[in-house]
Order: C-alpha cells, then sequence, then structure tokens
C-alpha cells in the first residue's frame, strides 16, 4: 500500500507539473503581445518597454518558464493587475466557498441518494423505484447551471423563500448557511440521483449473492439481510464513486457558483477572464488544477484502499 | 412482399428494435428525431425571423404572434430557440467526432507502441485531463481572443480526446498480444497494416458506445459556455446565450430562462436516453454502471 501511495504521489505530481507546463505554454501561444493585452492598445513603447522589464517578459522563455515555476511552487501567484492584491490572498478567500459548496453538496446527495437507492433495491420495480428511476435520470441530465436557474427562479424570484446571489456576510456563521441552501441544493440534486441509481445497480446486485442467501436460511429478517449485509457490502463501490465524483463536481461549482454570484473559486476565474485580468485567472486555475489533482489522487488511493486489486493496475 | 420480409427481419435482430423495447430508449429517440427535425427545417418552422430586433416589443409575454414571447431586444424566442437547435447539433456533433479521431489514432498509435511513446502519450492523456473539463475550455477561449464556431468545436474536442485515447490505448494494448496480429507481424505486414487492418478495427468499439453518450455533456457544454459569453458570438441563437439573457432578466420575463431550459433539457434528456439504450443495446455487460459527465 505504501508503495502503491508512492507511486500514486509522484503521478499526481508529474501531472500537475504538465498541467503547469501546458498553461505556460498556452500563454506564450497567446496571440497577440500580453503586455499590449494588458495595458491597452494606446501603450506607449516606453511604458510597454517598462512593463516588459517588469514582468520579465524581456527574458528567454526558459527563464521564465523557471521564475513561473519557482514562483508557484513557493506559493506566490502573482499581483492583481487591478488592484495589485497577491492572487494568493484572493485565491485563499475564494477556496473555502468552493470547498464548502462541493462538500456540503456531496454529503448532502450522499444521505438522501444512498437509502433511496436501498429503497429502491428492496422494492423493486414498484412504484417507489419506478418515480426513483424516472426522477434521477432526469435530474442527472439536467445541466448543473439549468438546475441552479431554475432553483433561483422558484425559490429566490417566485417564493422569495432564500436569498439569491452572494455567499452571506463574512464572519455571519448562520447568514452564510442561508446563503449555502439553494447553491448546495443545485449540486446535490443530481447527485442524488448519480448516488441512488448506482446504490440501486449494487444492492441489487448484492442480493443475488451467497451469502445473502445464507442469510436468509438463517432466519434473518429481510430488513436485516437488506441493511446490515447487502448495503454494507455495496457501500465500497459507492463510496468510491463519490471520492471520483468530487472531481466531476469541482467543475460543476463554477457554473453553480456564478449563477448564484456566490464568491468562491469558479467565479474568481470568471471575473477574471471577463476583465482579462490574466494573473488572477491564472492563478486560480493553478489552484483548480491542484484541487482536481488532489482530489483524484485521494479518490484512487481510497479504491485502493478498499479494493486491494486496484493497486496493481 | 419480400422487401418487407427482409426489412422485419432486420428490424427483429437489428439494434432499432432493441433500442424501441424499452421506455427511456424510445422516448429518446423520438426526442432525438424530433430536434434533428427541427434542425433541419428551422426556416420552415420558425414563425419568424430569428435575429430581427424589434425594440418596441422587447421582453413581451407569449401571445398568439410570438407563442414563447420575445427577448430583451424584442426577437421572437421561439425562432431564436428552434434555430439554436442547429448550433447545439452544428458544435456537438463535430466536437464529439474530433475527440473521437484524435483519441483514437493516438490511442491505437500509444497501445500498439507501447514503451517511450506510450508513455509520453499517456502523460499528454493525463495532462490534460487534469483541468477541469469546463475551465480548461474557458482558459483557451480565452487567450486565443474569444470563440467562434470552429474555436468551440475544437477546444469541446481537446477536452474529449484524452478519455477516448485512455480507452482506446487499453483496447488496443490487449488487442496487439492476440494471435492474429503476430501472425499478421510475422507474415511480413507493414506496421501501417497491422494498425488500420487487425488493431483499429478490433479496439474501436468502446469509444462510440462512450462518445455516444458524451453527447448530452458536450450540449451542456457548450451551453454553459455561451451562458458564460463564451460561447458562439451574437446575434447566433444557441442556446445558452438564450438563457443568459433570460437569466438577467429573470425578474421581470421568467418565460426566457423556462423556455429555453426546456428546450436544452429536451436535447440532454433525449441524447442520454438514446446513449444509454445504445449502450444496453451494443453491450449489456456495461448496463449497471451509471455514467459520470
Amino acid at each position: 500500500m505504501a508503495q502503491y501511495t508512492f507511486r500514486r504521489f509522484i503521478t499526481a505530481l508529474a501531472t500537475v507539473f504538465g498541467a503547469m507546463v501546458l498553461l505556460f505554454i498556452m500563454i506564450q501561444f497567446m496571440p497577440g503581445n500580453p503586455a499590449t493585452i494588458l495595458l491597452g492598445p494606446r501603450a506607449s513603447p516606453e511604458i510597454i518597454a517598462n512593463f516588459e522589464e517588469k514582468m520579465g517578459l524581456n527574458q528567454p522563455i526558459y527563464v521564465q518558464f523557471g521564475k513561473f515555476m519557482f514562483n508557484v511552487f513557493q506559493g506566490d501567484l502573482g499581483k492583481d493587475i487591478l488592484t495589485h492584491r497577491p492572487v494568493r490572498e484572493l485565491v485563499l478567500n475564494a477556496l473555502p466557498y468552493t470547498i464548502v459548496l462541493a462538500f456540503t453538496g456531496m454529503g448532502v446527495a450522499a444521505i438522501i441518494g444512498i437509502p433511496l437507492g436501498a429503497f429502491a433495491a428492496a422494492y423493486r420495480d414498484s412504484l417507489l423505484d419506478k418515480i426513483t428511476g424516472v426522477i434521477s435520470v432526469s435530474f442527472i441530465t439536467m445541466p448543473s447551471f439549468v438546475k441552479a436557474i431554475v432553483l433561483l427562479l422558484v425559490f429566490a424570484v417566485i417564493l422569495k423563500w432564500f436569498p439569491a446571489t452572494g455567499g452571506g456576510e463574512p464572519g455571519n456563521i448562520l447568514d452564510q448557511l442561508y446563503h449555502l441552501i439553494l447553491p448546495m441544493a443545485a449540486i446535490a440534486i443530481g447527485w442524488i440521483g448519480y448516488i441512488a441509481r448506482l446504490t440501486r445497480a449494487v444492492v441489487l446486485d448484492e442480493l443475488t449473492e451467497d451469502y445473502v442467501r445464507t442469510a436468509r436460511a438463517k432466519g434473518v429478517s429481510e430488513r436485516m439481510t437488506l441493511y446490515k449485509h447487502a448495503l454494507r457490502s455495496a457501500m465500497v463501490p459507492v463510496v468510491s464513486f463519490i471520492g471520483v465524483g468530487f472531481g466531476t463536481l469541482l467543475g460543476g461549482t463554477v457554473l453553480t457558483e456564478v449563477v448564484f454570484n456566490r464568491p468562491g473559486i469558479g467565479t474568481l476565474i470568471y471575473n477574471a477572464v471577463k476583465a482579462r485580468n490574466f494573473p488572477v485567472a491564472e492563478g486560480g486555475l493553478i489552484i483548480a488544477v491542484f484541487l482536481y489533482a488532489f482530489v483524484n489522487m485521494m479518490a484512487d488511493l481510497s479504491h485502493g484502499f478498499i479494493d486491494p486489486r486496484m493497486r496493481t493496475e | 412482399m419480400n422487401i418487407f420480409k427482409k426489412l422485419f427481419k432486420s428490424y427483429k435482430s437489428g439494434m432499432l428494435r432493441r433500442i424501441l423495447s424499452s421506455f427511456s430508449g424510445t422516448l429518446g429517440l423520438v426526442l432525438i428525431a424530433l430536434i434533428i427535425i427541427i434542425a433541419i427545417f428551422a426556416p420552415q418552422l420558425a414563425p419568424h425571423n430569428p435575429t430581427k430586433i424589434d425594440v418596441t416589443n422587447r421582453l413581451a409575454g407569449p401571445t398568439a404572434k410570438h407563442p414563447f414571447g420575445t427577448d430583451h431586444l424584442g426577437r421572437d424566442l421561439l425562432s431564436r430557440l428552434i434555430f439554436g437547435s442547429r448550433i447545439a447539433l452544428l458544435v456537438s456533433l463535430p466536437a464529439i467526432g474530433l475527440g473521437v479521431i484524435v483519441g483514437i489514432m493516438l490511442g491505437t498509435i500509444a497501445g500498439y507502441s507501447g514503451g517511450t511513446l506510450d508513455n509520453v502519450l499517456l502523460f499528454i492523456f493525463d495532462t490534460v485531463r487534469a483541468f477541469p473539463p469546463l475551465l480548461l475550455a474557458i482558459t483557451i477561449i480565452t487567450l486565443t481572443g474569444g470563440a467562434n464556431l470552429l474555436v468551440l468545436i475544437i477546444v469541446l474536442g481537446i477536452t474529449r480526446f484524452p478519455g477516448y485515447g485512455r480507452l482506446v490505448r487499453a483496447q488496443s494494448a490487449q488487442v496487439s498480444k492476440r494471435e492474429f496480429v503476430m501472425a499478421s507481424e510475422a507474415a511480413g505486414s507493414t506496421t501501417a497494416r497491422t494498425l488500420f487492418k487487425h488493431i483499429f478495427p478490433n479496439s474501436i468499439g468502446p469509444v462510440f458506445i462512450n462518445a455516444a453518450m458524451d453527447i448530452p455533456v458536450i450540449i451542456t457544454f457548450a451551453a454553459a459556455l455561451s451562458f458564460l459569453g463564451l460561447g458562439v458570438p451574437p446575434p447566433i441563437p444557441g442556446w445558452g446565450r438564450i438563457l443568459r439573457s433570460g437569466y438577467s432578466y429573470i425578474r421581470t420575463s421568467p418565460w426566457m430562462v423556462t423556455f429555453s431550459a426546456i428546450f436544452l433539457v429536451m436535447a440532454t434528456l433525449g441524447f442520454t436516453f438514446l446513449g444509454e439504450a445504445l449502450r444496453d443495446a451494443l453491450d449489456p455487460k456495461l448496463k449497471k454502471s451509471p455514467q459520470l459527465q
């Protein structure tokens, strides 16, 4: 296991490194001169030269790349070109909003989805099972930002039960929770569907196993067989599925954040891109890549931890 | 008579019957057929010119003349949504096609060659996959200075090819070890011939199932990018863009988001149902595993 963990960690590092290289290349190939893009078309040659000198844009590419990597691994993500605040500060302020949204969304989805899937399996082909099936697929296929907009329309605009936008007053936990409910619901709804469907499929599979027949033959009640035996072993794939899902979820939070104007990483990157504030966009992206790689690594490790066969691949 | 018998026979043993045997498969097929018909006959079906501006009649509610109302520039919403189906198909299908072609090519080469080339290609796949796909698309579009149809197709293709590439690589690595490949090599075939004649046809099956399941994902992506203002440029009526304007006027004219969301969901739901039915028909073994977007 230790060897597997180490190998997986090296792979994650290599991927992050590759992603940094790719990002650097993409920035290099950006059409036009970064200085004129940042300073505007009417900047005089002296201002441009001065800017290039300051940003190190006149140095050879490998020097620029070395500096870029060195700074990133030092935690220096550059400065916001509009406010001159360090990008690291902006990113660290935004990060908790995204993490809280992703974790609570997935948590709620698991709490509702797993029992729902177990029920659907226990009462297979019943009305409940069919309704769960249709609703899960509909919610899964509905694009995340459409779900967000529909929730916004119904609960914030028409019913006015929840606030429409923002992340809540900083420091006021209750207000922040109040602002979290709608975006969290927008994320959870689709995952309830995924998790319910997967749980149903796995539990149904488990119910055909020999140990279930043994339990039944011993006279264990149907309920105990389902919850104590089948559901328990069904948890293995469900949990690893949730782990893998986090990576996908991070992408989905971007749009949800933008719809609810929630100050997370997604909104940060989106606003920076719109304002052509490249250092902020770049910093946000780097953090997103790190987070993504980390989450995927943790998912793979938990996979390997739960199911030893995974370690050899 | 003979022809009918033949048709019936091919139907009985064929894919279509298997797709139509499930309710969701039938629903998916109907929805997709509907969208394709709407896209093809958009000029005949749309009651108005989708880009004709009429500011005196902006944000009007549904009426007999404008069944879905008008948008913030007084354009007929129904006509815009009808033409939007063209954009959805015109972006998603070529993007998937591009991803599949590049993925198959690189994946086959990686799986067959093994060794260093294999590792390099795998590293490329994993590097691209290290970016959350939507963020990667946002970055590339911003850096290339805004999107048009072509950029959008390429960008969406880029987010997909590593997945297909990995899939094909796994398949072709397996196939390369089979006897008929060795036989072909022993018989003195060129590498190209072995690749195209033997490895290629035997390793691309799963990719097509995956690609079919990816269509709704790509439609969603394209709409999401348009929603963020990074998709097809105005005045082209893309669903995501219409949804965006609806979002801006959600308080005063909620029907704009409602109708555009219905169109978008119809397409994603239809393609998902169809994709799942197709997968079950082609490979029943995969039936139980749900798909991640």
